[in-house]
């Protein structure tokens, strides 16, 4: 059994897909939150998805952006920590807009020639997880769905 | 201030003023001769469309406006590297309204977020063409009398035709409206149109690959353009060019008062031979798409007759 201290502040990011803990450490660009302490801890046993990722995060709150979370994987479990206690547990959902998250790969799509555009998608179908551009309407599935399928 | 990105922006009950406001124009052209002097509509062409600006331009200078703009990109300051957002700003200051054709698809409604005057768009890449939506919408309305209880064949590129695309999602909001899909394999309606459209509104098509196996069912033969600006691969594009080809042969199978409609330019996949036929109304098609665009700059520039 390895230890991880507790945090003072900040987020454990529970119930992430397994193998899938680096890929959302990176998709939140936590590598630059230069002064906070991050555990990724891997392949941990767990009682309803046999194995799974969390991730901890000692930060002050609100530096995540849980939008963004929500479209990288609803199903995660938010802990949200005060004085080494957990003070809430947020639930994810998909959000209804997303920003400058994913690019649209549509080599027709106008973003494709003027960078300065913001890429914005707009949630089109909540069942399916289906997002589609602004601007050129080419679909896309919310990050989970694309790595399942 | 409004702007049109899609046919969809538009209501029901909207769109049947504007087509209703087409229709006074046709019957009464006289009456609306003056109601835009003074005005100016810019026509911002990215890429070449001889018709579509020709048919703003017609339509602004039927209401007594003038139009100024340029028909290719190269002509423009976007050759100079100015972004479309910049272009619009500046063009803002020129003119009253707007008209916006490009390559890229969402380029106009980029150009909306800046522009200080309504922008209309006419055609980004392979997404969007609302006013051919309108113009087509105008017609069946002013030859079958209505814009339900239809049934529509759509023949040909059903994959890359936008004009398709938007004419589907425009007449499903009507009632008892099907359709029969006909083209190969490789150019059948993108799923998403099947799925979010047809599917989820519960509209009944079919997929066929003959077109003698459907024209017997249909009110209205609507016929596209193979378009080679839309293949990546010259191959490709030579083996589906021909695909279907619309003769007096085929025209056996249809009933006496279907329409066979076309946005134009036409190729080859209507014969020449067909234009003799009553049931053609391609060329009539292009002469409402100056109605509906002298009632839509009407409409826009809020300009009451």
């Amino acid at each position: 059994m390895i230890n991880v201290g507790a945090i003072k502040e900040g987020y454990v990011l529970d119930h992430i897909q397994v193998g899938m803990a680096l890929q959302i450490y990176n998709d939140l660009n936590l590598k630059a939150m230069k002064d906070c302490t991050i555990a990724i801890i891997t392949n941990v046993c767990s009682p309803t998805m046999g194995r799974k990722d969390i991730l901890k995060v000692e930060c002050p709150l609100g530096s995540i952006d849980l939008d963004v979370l929500g479209f990288l994987d609803h199903n995660i479990t938010v802990n949200v920590i005060e004085d080494e206690k957990i003070v809430d547990k947020k639930k994810l959902k998909l959000p209804k807009q997303i920003c400058n998250v994913i690019k649209c790969k549509n080599p027709r799509c106008i973003t494709s020639i003027e960078q300065e555009l913001d890429q914005i998608f707009f949630l089109t179908d909540e069942e399916k997880e289906i997002y589609r551009c602004k601007y050129c309407e080419e679909k896309y599935r919310s990050h989970k769905r694309n790595k399942l399928n | 201030m409004r702007h049109l990105m899609s046919p969809l922006d538009f209501s029901v009950k909207e769109l049947d003023s504007l087509l209703n406001l087409a229709d006074d124009i046709e019957k009464n052209p006289a009456k609306y001769a003056h109601a835009c002097d003074g005005k100016i509509l810019a026509t911002c062409f990215y890429e070449p469309s001889t018709r579509t600006r020709l048919s703003f331009e017609s339509a602004m200078l039927r209401l007594g406006g003038q139009v100024l703009g340029f028909s290719e990109a190269g002509s423009s300051s976007a050759a100079k590297g100015e972004s479309g957002s910049d272009t619009i700003r500046v063009i803002s200051c020129y003119a009253d309204i707007c008209a916006i054709r490009h390559p890229k698809e969402g380029a106009p409604l980029v150009g909306s977020q800046k522009s200080l005057i309504p922008v209309i768009n006419a055609g980004d890449g392979g997404h969007q063409h609302p006013t051919q939506t309108l113009t087509d919408l105008l017609t069946i309305k002013q030859k079958k009398g209505r814009l339900d209880n239809l049934t529509i064949g759509l023949c040909g590129d059903l994959k890359f035709g936008r004009t398709v695309h938007s004419l589907i999602e425009a007449l499903v909001r009507y009632e008892n409206v099907s359709f029969v899909l006909i083209s190969p394999d490789e150019l059948r309606v993108p799923s998403y149109i099947r799925e979010e459209v047809l599917d989820a509104n519960n509209i009944p098509y079919k997929e066929v690959e003959r077109l003698e196996d459907a024209m017997a069912d249909l009110d209205i033969l609507y016929m596209t353009r193979i378009q080679k600006e839309r293949f990546f691969n010259e191959e490709e594009y030579l083996r589906m060019k021909g695909f279907y080809i619309l003769d007096p042969k085929k025209m056996e199978f249809a009933k006496d008062d279907m329409i066979i409609m076309h946005p134009l330019p036409r190729v080859n996949e209507i014969s020449v031979e067909v234009d003799k036929d009553e049931r053609a109304n391609y060329f009539e098609q292009a002469q409402y798409g100056v109605y509906v665009r002298m009632a839509l700059i009407l409409t826009l520039l809020e300009v009451q007759v």
